[in-house]
């Protein structure tokens, strides 16, 4: 059989263009709704009008968002089943656990409350309909960590026994698997870079209003200040998420990587091409390598960063390809090549991810001086609430207007970055433990289905792929369409706050209310 | 009891609730072509089920997750078995979903028109293809030594399966006119009454012949007593549609969708999918199971969490427990 078309192929090509795919939606919806959440708190504290508008603005993105993130979970669910019954069965007792818990403990929540959320603006008092919403978040955080838990145990499979007449999985200790330390630094890493990626997305549109509106002004047109002052804050919101997550996800990215060190040394050696073991090593910035020769041709290099991000060591040995490969085939059998994943795509995915991703950041941190306020800013400087402020390089320097431009327009480009850095790191982390599913444990070419054909696979694969590119096109464009519309400010909150009677209460006649063929407030 | 058979049953349980919850809103979004006359009637129906659709669907994901964890070569048997109707179900619950959510996000009526359709097919072959898998499930698929599927799909069209489609179909439609009629006010709570009498007819004649098609093939005592519930149910049904004791039809449908369903994991048990090429490659509930740890944790996690969804999601019928006419739909706000 044609390798390209072998069953497993098919599989993985599956299982990478769907993961990938339901992964553009996930970070977006988890960081967007608790950001929701944190507005609609500000508009129910404080009764700011602004932040109402925002909450209505970001939560109707939201909901496109985590519509086809829903969606697409379902896949997520099924295909292990489907195209992987091999692999299901033999960690299900140990894998299966956290994916059930996930439904059990927090989709139903997610689900439940965001029907609450959407359809309850008229009929919830608001400090109840923000406990929705609030349990919304709570439910795609606790979703995300079970989610990762599992995930965790496939690159480190911790708190499981092999039973010795059927060769099968069984779970030993629930809490390792839950809270082991891959399963920790991964949760913090994958949830910062979550907020990474809700922060630039609010800059990224606010940055297009903002430019849009500054050129509005200076042509002497009208705007709508209500308008700045929503996007404005939101603007800010977006910097400060985005700087802090930013943080974040390079503090929990190297605690995880310390940990892969340890637990998976190939995918490590891989992501650095590193293939002799060095003392100290070195941290590669480029190379060019020749996996049949085995080193590298051409390299640039920081001396012992390598060995500081694996050790917090500056001369520690770090063990390359050649003899993590040999090693590997020692214990479990083969020729050491088997053992290596593919350099190309660990090398440079590594590479993109940290860099992608920290340029966000680091372009969310010079947005956040020279958008700021009041501090150090002479007054003159200090752009009114309803107005765009302007680039302050320092308290009495702006910057030049060609410059600003281009600020603005590097503001609404930096919504892209997360997402690509966010998916070069799922294809790393997943490309880099292969040939292993479950690491050290199961391999990939095991997992496979028996009983589903290569024609069937290949249907499979052919009709999501299809499916998910015109649910992109369909998508991005809605988006979009809602993105570039803002804001509506003439939207006003529900002009009484709703009570809410028990059932023992006096709603027995509630059809005889004078209010009773009021249309509702939201409606599909 | 040990926890085996404890899962066993909570698994059914589950799709029990899946086919209770999911079952009406798969009639409504079938009735959005066969009772609604205008765009203003498809938005009440669509929006009865609107604030409820999404958790509903939760149970299915719930029952597949706790197949996985409790039952591993069943998860794994039955989702390679059913591979193609699986791939079909999968590309209809994803456009479902975007169904709901974005078909008021445009204001053109052709966008509007399109997703409607989607809604109406998604949901009326949805039940269908869970029909057949279930039915085949009864009827025994070609399972190997290994317990791994060993047919093709031809092995999955027959009779049976075509009933177990067909009856589902029928007991979602008569489930969702009666919530239908229970949840609208004006004409088309009067007509959804109407149309339910007659889906209930074709639902008991459909139903009732699938019922009896799992009696002959793998009837016991057990099976033949939810036979017999379900058939109440139906009759039940009829009696309070005709007297508008809309509250008392819908639990009557309810009954009977849960009988049809326990009536199939009865006919099952202590199998979870028996194999048609040799009795003793079934896959059965002790040889199947996870081990008994991982049961002991999710028992613990299920017995603690049902209580709760089924508190706060019954909480959300009552926030939503208004009636919805026509009046009541708001113009589009683009």
């Amino acid at each position: 059989m044609d390798l390209a078309l072998a069953p497993e192929t098919l599989a993985r090509w599956q299982f990478g263009i769907t993961t990938v795919y339901h992964y553009l939606f996930v970070p977006l919806t988890i960081s967007l709704a608790a950001l929701t959440a944190g507005l609609e708190t500000a508009w129910v504290r404080t009764g700011k009008e602004k932040y109402f508008h925002a909450t209505k603005f970001w939560g109707k993105l939201f909901l496109i968002n985590i519509a086809i993130g829903v969606a697409t979970g379902i896949v997520q669910e099924f295909q292990f089943g489907m195209n992987w019954s091999d692999y299901s069965k033999f960690v299900g007792d140990v894998f299966g656990a956290p994916l059930a818990m996930e439904s059990l403990i927090a989709f139903f929540f997610e689900s439940t409350f965001i029907g609450l959320w959407i359809f309850g603006w008229d009929k919830l008092p608001k400090k109840i309909h923000l406990a929705c919403i609030w349990l919304v978040s709570t439910g795609t955080i606790l979703s995300a960590y079970f989610i990762l838990a599992a995930n965790s145990w496939m690159q480190h499979p911790v708190g499981y026994h092999i039973d010795k007449t059927t060769g099968v999985a069984h779970l030993n200790s629930i809490w390792q698997v839950l809270f082991q330390d891959t399963a920790v630094f991964q949760f913090a890493h994958t949830l910062s870079s979550a907020f990474l990626t809700g922060g630039a997305f609010m800059i990224g549109i606010a940055s297009y209003h903002l430019r849009k509106i500054k050129k509005k002004k200076a042509a002497g047109e009208d705007v709508d200040h209500k308008k700045t002052v929503t996007l404005r804050t939101s603007l800010r919101l977006g910097l400060v998420v985005t700087m802090i997550a930013g943080v974040l996800v390079a503090l929990s990215g190297d605690s995880l990587a310390k940990v892969m060190f340890k637990q998976q040394p190939m995918k490590m050696a891989a992501a650095e091409a590193l293939w002799e073991t060095q003392c100290p090593a070195p941290f590669s910035i480029f190379s060019v390598g020749d996996v049949t020769k085995g080193h590298n041709s051409v390299e640039i290099e920081l001396p012992g960063l390598l060995s500081f991000l694996s050790d917090r060591n500056f001369s520690s040995c770090v063990p390359g390809i050649n003899e993590t490969a040999t090693a590997e085939a020692e214990k479990y059998g083969g020729a050491p090549e088997d053992y290596v994943p593919n350099l190309f795509i660990t090398y440079w995915g590594f590479r993109l991810m940290i860099g992608i991703g920290l340029s966000a950041a680091v372009a969310a941190g010079a947005g956040f001086w020279l958008t700021r306020k009041k501090k150090w800013l002479l007054p003159e400087h200090q752009a009114a609430e309803d107005d765009v402020p302007k680039l302050m390089l320092t308290n009495k320097r702006e910057l030049g207007p060609t410059i600003t431009q281009w600020g603005w327009r590097f503001g609404m480009a930096s919504l892209i970055f997360p997402f690509v850095a966010n998916s070069i790191g799922w294809v790393f982390t997943e490309m880099g433990r292969q040939p292993w599913a479950a690491y050290g444990l199961f391999k990939t070419e095991d997992s496979v289905s028996p009983g589903v054909s290569q024609t069937e696979m290949a249907i499979s694969l052919g009709a999501l792929t299809l499916l998910y590119a015109v649910l992109f096109w369909i998508n991005v464009r809605l988006m979009k369409r809602y993105a570039v519309k803002g804001p509506d400010t003439d939207e006003q909150p529900p002009a009484k706050d709703p009570t809410l009677r028990g059932p023992w209460g006096d709603d027995a006649d509630d059809d005889s209310h004078d209010d009773s063929d009021k249309p509702l407030n939201f409606a599909y | 009891m040990g926890l085996n058979d404890f899962w066993f049953l909570l698994i059914a349980v589950l799709w029990t609730g899946y086919f209770f919850l999911e079952g009406f809103d798969f009639g409504v979004g079938i009735l959005t072509r066969l009772l609604a006359r205008d765009r203003t009637e498809r938005r009440v129906l669509i929006n009865i089920i609107g604030p409820v659709w999404d958790g509903n669907e939760v149970w299915l994901i719930t029952a597949a997750g706790a197949m996985f964890a409790a039952f591993p070569v069943w998860y794994a048997t039955f989702f390679s078995s059913f591979y193609l109707l699986l791939v079909l179900a999968l590309l209809l619950l994803i456009v479902r979903v975007l169904a709901f959510e974005y078909r008021h996000k445009r204001p053109e009526e052709s966008w509007q028109r399109n997703w409607e359709l989607v809604l109406f097919a998604s949901s009326l072959l949805l039940p269908f293809l869970w029909g057949m898998m279930f039915a085949n499930m009864v009827r025994g698929v070609p399972i190997n030594s290994q317990q791994d599927f060993a047919g093709s799909f031809a092995d999955l069209l027959n009779w049976p399966a075509l009933l177990g489609g067909l009856a589902f179909v029928a007991l979602c439609t008569v489930h969702g006119a009666v919530f239908t009629a229970l949840k609208t006010v004006g004409d088309i709570r009067v007509r959804a009454r109407t149309f339910a009498t007659k889906a209930t007819v074709v639902a008991l004649l459909l139903g009732g012949a699938l019922l009896i098609w799992i009696q002959a093939e793998r009837g016991t005592a057990w099976t033949a007593m939810a036979l017999a519930v379900a058939v109440v149910g139906l009759l039940g049904t009829l009696a309070m549609n005709a007297k508008a004791r809309e509250g008392w039809a819908f639990s009557f449908t309810g009954v009977a969708i849960a009988s049809v369903v326990a009536a199939i994991f009865l006919a099952l048990a202590p199998d979870l999918m028996p194999s048609s090429l040799n009795d003793a490659w079934n896959l059965t509930i002790d040889n199947s199971a996870s081990g008994p740890y991982t049961l002991k944790v999710m028992t613990w996690v299920a017995v603690i969490m049902m209580p709760l969804v089924l508190l706060y999601q019954g909480w959300t019928y009552w926030v939503f427990r208004k009636r919805i006419g026509p009046q009541h739909i708001p113009a589009d706000a683009h």
